[in-house]
């Protein structure tokens, strides 16, 4: 007779810290891994499950093993089919098919680790040490944004709140139960009195006695018994009601114009959907505007956002009053935290750079938490501006803005391989934002 | 057995198992392997897991109790991801060499499987840990579960105590000695007993906490040039370390100078677990031969007395042909000879062979052919053999006829594989040899011993590798192997290749040499 012992109740994953501990070990591995075939491949595809794979050195574990390129040795093989002793069999390529089977014994040599992480693991790896600037005002307005609801009634509260139907009704049920004297009982002693008294004045006096002694045994009930008593009272109770507040709006703007070429319109779509995914994967409830402009501008969505064909010339204030319009709209800056991102080859009228200026000055940047900047350039220009101060009509007016507002970003981009570090610029974690 | 059948013979009708058919078809199967068999098993404790409690049993190499470390979750990883792909099935069971032999079931097989593993599992290989010379004397049942507790508790501690990262760097570099870290020819000691450790555990304890300071600044007699070496002591050491030495890690636990206890009792939990195991590894064929011939006799058995319906004997012959399943080697799906079949067919052999035997093998065998009394001859091959003295003796020309086994040799600087025997007259000998050579632990493993430490000066460590038949070490694995080695021993560690029958240096690898080595 075994014993049995019945273990599917245990806990499973019992080897879940040695799993913690191998990605642990591999952390450093798989975010270089990830980030590479994020910034090599198409951006679009990061949002997804990614077959990651480690070199088999950083996770082998080594030990003195026979070399398979070495030595004599003998196999002892099943399935001779026509070999006679003697013959002779071609050894396969070095690293050619070994399933053709005939390459008996030779030390199967270990393959790279792959393995798949989720969409989840993917993003975590690819955003670990990014946050969106101004977290503060976020999280307040999370935890204040909350609404009073009913929930019943309390014992305490503060006197506005005090609900009189209830307080009487209590105290009425304290009367009854403490059989508090009414006024009519005394009234008629009162008046029981006042008849004896005027029929026959001085007579009975026991009588008489007894009913002063009621009525002073009333009256002293009368006193102690309150009419209300502060255990009656009854208070409206209120619940914090946290509202489902949609936490923030991003607004992408693209100038379309004919000066974008396809390389300048593929590096600001890269950078957009880093965006994108950024904002995904850091709030619950984001809404995101496209807005692309030319010489004038208009409220998109995704699809054509990314892969229009439309062009013309360029006006790029156009696209910042769309932006006031639509903020005016449908996202009033009490409710909403506003962020925006350009994208732009800085090719613009001078006159209009200047109107920018004062779009920007004047309300825009006060509205946003967050506006950043990215210029396209090109590679050969990246050598001559990347340092400096000097550039396009667009890009001295923004480094005005930039100069009185310390919530706007700006930063130039040549290459693919640039975005990164880019976004990264303009979007890591800031200490303490001071806000002016 | 017919007797007690109360309403039907069948042990059990469907696919659906409950504990009391389960325990049923164990009395029955046990009845009738002691009856048909002779076995003789350590008491059976039988446990229901899920697939995924099954997948973490194998990631911790298959026992229910393990020390924490990264490797067994990549091999998590990596199984779960073959699991997920239908790449590769589960194991139906997983049994533990222990008194009591613990035996897992998976909740999804059917009763059919269910009585197949308990034959299987609960009776074939417990015989063959209980009976086998080799498990009897090297490896500890009835205290392992008891010693991997501990380990587990210890090491845990260890990582409160010091750090996960410098616990891991230990086990990484015990594990890649785990195959030098095992005592082949002489026998190690019993594990001691739960008290016995305590005791151990309690005065380290209290040396550490009487440990003063204060000590280690009293000015030594020695003169500076040998610190800590008294002459005599050194002679003593010297003798001490019984040089030369083939476990590399009990080596390190007792004489790395950097080492501290809790380290060193890292090293010999890695290294008592290695030689808990080094039993099974010589002994594949045969344990798995034995349970396998064990379920498909007690089945047939079973069958024969209408006790399992045909459909469900179906189903068992069905899994019972996947398990010994053979391809040939040009077939894509050769990996090497399948200790199953072999073990197998070799068990059937030697019970054709006493009880049928032709001419020639009464010319191969003749103390065992026609005897009559197949039983006895396998209990006493289970008992008493490990793979290769059992295939050494007992592979027949007949099987090797039925196998069309052939030999290859195969020398580095060739171009081409040549055909040395086939299963004919002039070959069944040098293949029998050849193929029991493979599997002879004690040839195959790449013997590395110490044969010298300078204590005097340098306290260069030095290890000697044979080459056997000029075969040498895979060098990427060497190296970052002699850089666990340096990391243990804290000073200079060389490894010399010597050709075992010319005695000549053949390569020389130094832990100065290592590049990034500290």
């Amino acid at each position: 007779m075994p014993i049995f012992i019945d273990r599917r109740l245990n806990p499973k994953d019992k080897s879940l810290g040695n799993r913690q501990r191998f990605l642990h070990r591999v952390r450093a591995d798989l975010k270089r891994s990830v980030q590479e075939q994020i910034r090599a491949g198409k951006i679009a595809d990061a949002d997804g499950a990614h077959a990651v794979s480690l070199p088999a050195k950083r996770t082998s574990e080594p030990r003195f093993r026979d070399a398979g390129d070495s030595g004599r040795r003998h196999h002892v093989l099943p399935g001779n089919k026509h070999f006679a002793p003697g013959d002779r069999m071609p050894k396969p390529d070095r690293g050619g098919g070994s399933g053709s089977g005939s390459s008996p014994g030779l030390d199967a040599s270990e393959d790279d680790f792959r393995f798949v992480l989720s969409r989840e693991e993917v993003l975590d790896l690819f955003f670990e040490d990014l946050a969106l600037p101004d977290m503060v005002k976020l999280n307040l307005k999370e935890i204040v944004a909350f609404k009073p609801r009913r929930a019943g009634f309390s014992a305490s509260g503060s006197p506005t709140n005090i609900n009189i139907a209830r307080t009487m009704r209590n105290s009425y049920g304290r009367r009854i139960a403490l059989q508090r004297p009414k006024r009519e009982e005394i009234e008629a002693i009162l008046r029981e009195l006042a008849r004896i008294e005027a029929d026959e004045p001085g007579a009975a006096r026991a009588d008489v006695a007894a009913l002063r002694a009621e009525l002073d045994r009333l009256e002293r009930r009368r006193r102690v018994i309150s009419f209300v008593d502060p255990v009656d009272i009854r208070f409206n109770r209120f619940d914090a009601q946290p509202q489902p507040n949609a936490n923030a709006v991003m607004f992408c703007l693209m100038d379309v114009s004919g000066s974008m070429g396809e390389r300048e319109k593929d590096l600001a779509k890269r950078f957009f959907v880093l965006l994108h995914l950024f904002l995904k994967r850091r709030y619950d409830r984001t809404d995101i505007v496209f807005i692309r402009h030319t010489h004038m501008a208009q409220e998109v969505d995704e699809d054509t956002f990314f892969f229009s064909m439309q062009s013309g010339g360029t006006v790029v204030s156009t696209a910042l009053e769309e932006m006031q319009r639509i903020i005016a709209q449908r996202y009033p800056s009490r409710e909403w935290n506003i962020y925006a991102a350009q994208a732009s080859d800085g090719d613009n009228l001078a006159t209009d750079s200047r109107h920018c200026l004062r779009l920007m000055d004047g309300e825009i940047m006060r509205l946003c938490q967050y506006f950043a900047y990215v210029e396209i350039i090109d590679e050969r220009e990246s050598e001559i501006f990347g340092s400096t101060d000097n550039g396009t009509s667009l890009w001295r007016a923004y480094l005005t803005v930039k100069e009185r507002w310390p919530n706007f970003g700006m930063s130039r981009i040549a290459r693919a391989a640039d975005i990164y570090p880019v976004f990264r610029h303009l979007f890591t974690r800031q200490p303490a934002q001071q806000r002016k | 057995m017919a007797r007690q059948a109360p309403r039907s013979d069948l042990l059990f009708s469907g696919s659906d198992w409950n504990f009391a058919t389960l325990s049923h078809a164990y009395d029955v199967i046990e009845a009738v392997a002691k009856e048909e068999l002779r076995l003789d098993v350590y008491p059976v404790q039988m446990e229901i897991i899920s697939s995924e409690q099954m997948l973490d049993a194998y990631s911790s190499i298959g026992m229910p109790l393990m020390y924490r470390h990264w490797s067994f979750g990549k091999h998590f990883l990596r199984q779960e991801l073959l699991y997920r792909k239908a790449g590769r099935g589960l194991a139906y069971e997983v049994v533990i060499n222990s008194n009591p032999c613990i035996v897992y079931l998976m909740e999804e097989n059917t009763m059919a499987l269910q009585a197949l593993v308990t034959a299987h599992a609960a009776l074939g290989h417990n015989h063959f840990f209980k009976n086998n010379y080799l498990f009897q004397q090297w490896a500890d049942a009835s205290a392992i579960l008891g010693y991997l507790d501990f380990a587990k508790g210890f090491i845990a501690r260890c990582e409160e105590r010091h750090g996960i990262a410098a616990v891991e760097a230990i086990l990484d570099a015990a594990h890649a000695l785990m195959e030098q870290g095992v005592f082949r020819y002489r026998r190690p000691p019993r594990l001691s007993s739960e008290r016995h450790r305590e005791g151990l555990r309690e005065r380290l304890e209290y040396e550490e906490r009487s440990y003063n300071d204060l000590w280690r600044t009293v000015p030594r007699l020695v003169d500076d040039a040998k610190p800590d070496e008294s002459g005599a002591s050194i002679a003593e050491r010297k003798n001490a370390l019984k040089l030369p030495e083939e476990n590399l890690l009990y080596f390190l636990e007792k004489n790395s100078l950097i080492l501290q206890p809790w380290q060193r009792e890292i090293l010999r939990i890695v290294r008592v677990i290695a030689q808990y195991f080094y039993p099974q590894r010589q002994t594949q064929v045969m344990n798995e031969g034995c349970a396998t011939f064990v379920h498909y006799t007690i089945m047939n058995s079973l069958f024969d007395r209408g006790r399992i319906s045909e459909g469900a004997m179906l189903e068992i012959l069905r899994n019972h042909s996947n398990v010994i399943f053979q391809p040939a080697f040009d077939d894509p799906r050769f990996s090497g000879i399948n200790p199953y079949a072999l073990g197998l067919d070799m068990m059937q052999d030697i019970q054709r062979i006493v009880t049928e035997p032709t001419a020639e093998d009464r010319d191969w065998f003749p103390e065992i052919a026609g005897t009559g009394d197949w039983r006895t001859i396998l209990l006493d091959a289970w008992a008493n053999h490990r793979d290769e003295s059992f295939i050494r003796q007992y592979l027949s020309p007949a099987l090797i006829r039925k196998w069309r086994l052939f030999l290859l040799s195969d020398a580095a600087n060739d171009s081409f594989y040549s055909v040395a025997s086939i299963h004919n007259e002039r070959g069944y000998a040098s293949i029998r040899t050849a193929l029991a050579q493979k599997y002879d632990i004690g040839a195959s493993h790449t013997d590395i011993q110490v044969v010298d430490v300078d204590l005097l000066g340098q306290r260069h460590l030095r290890l000697q590798h044979k080459v056997n038949d000029g075969i040498l070490l895979e060098s990427a694995g060497c190296d970052a192997t002699l850089r666990h080695v340096h990391e243990l021993w804290g000073y200079e560690v060389s490894l010399e290749g010597v050709d075992a029958q010319t005695g000549v240096t053949v390569f020389e690898r130094s832990s100065r040499q290592l590049a990034g080595s500290p």
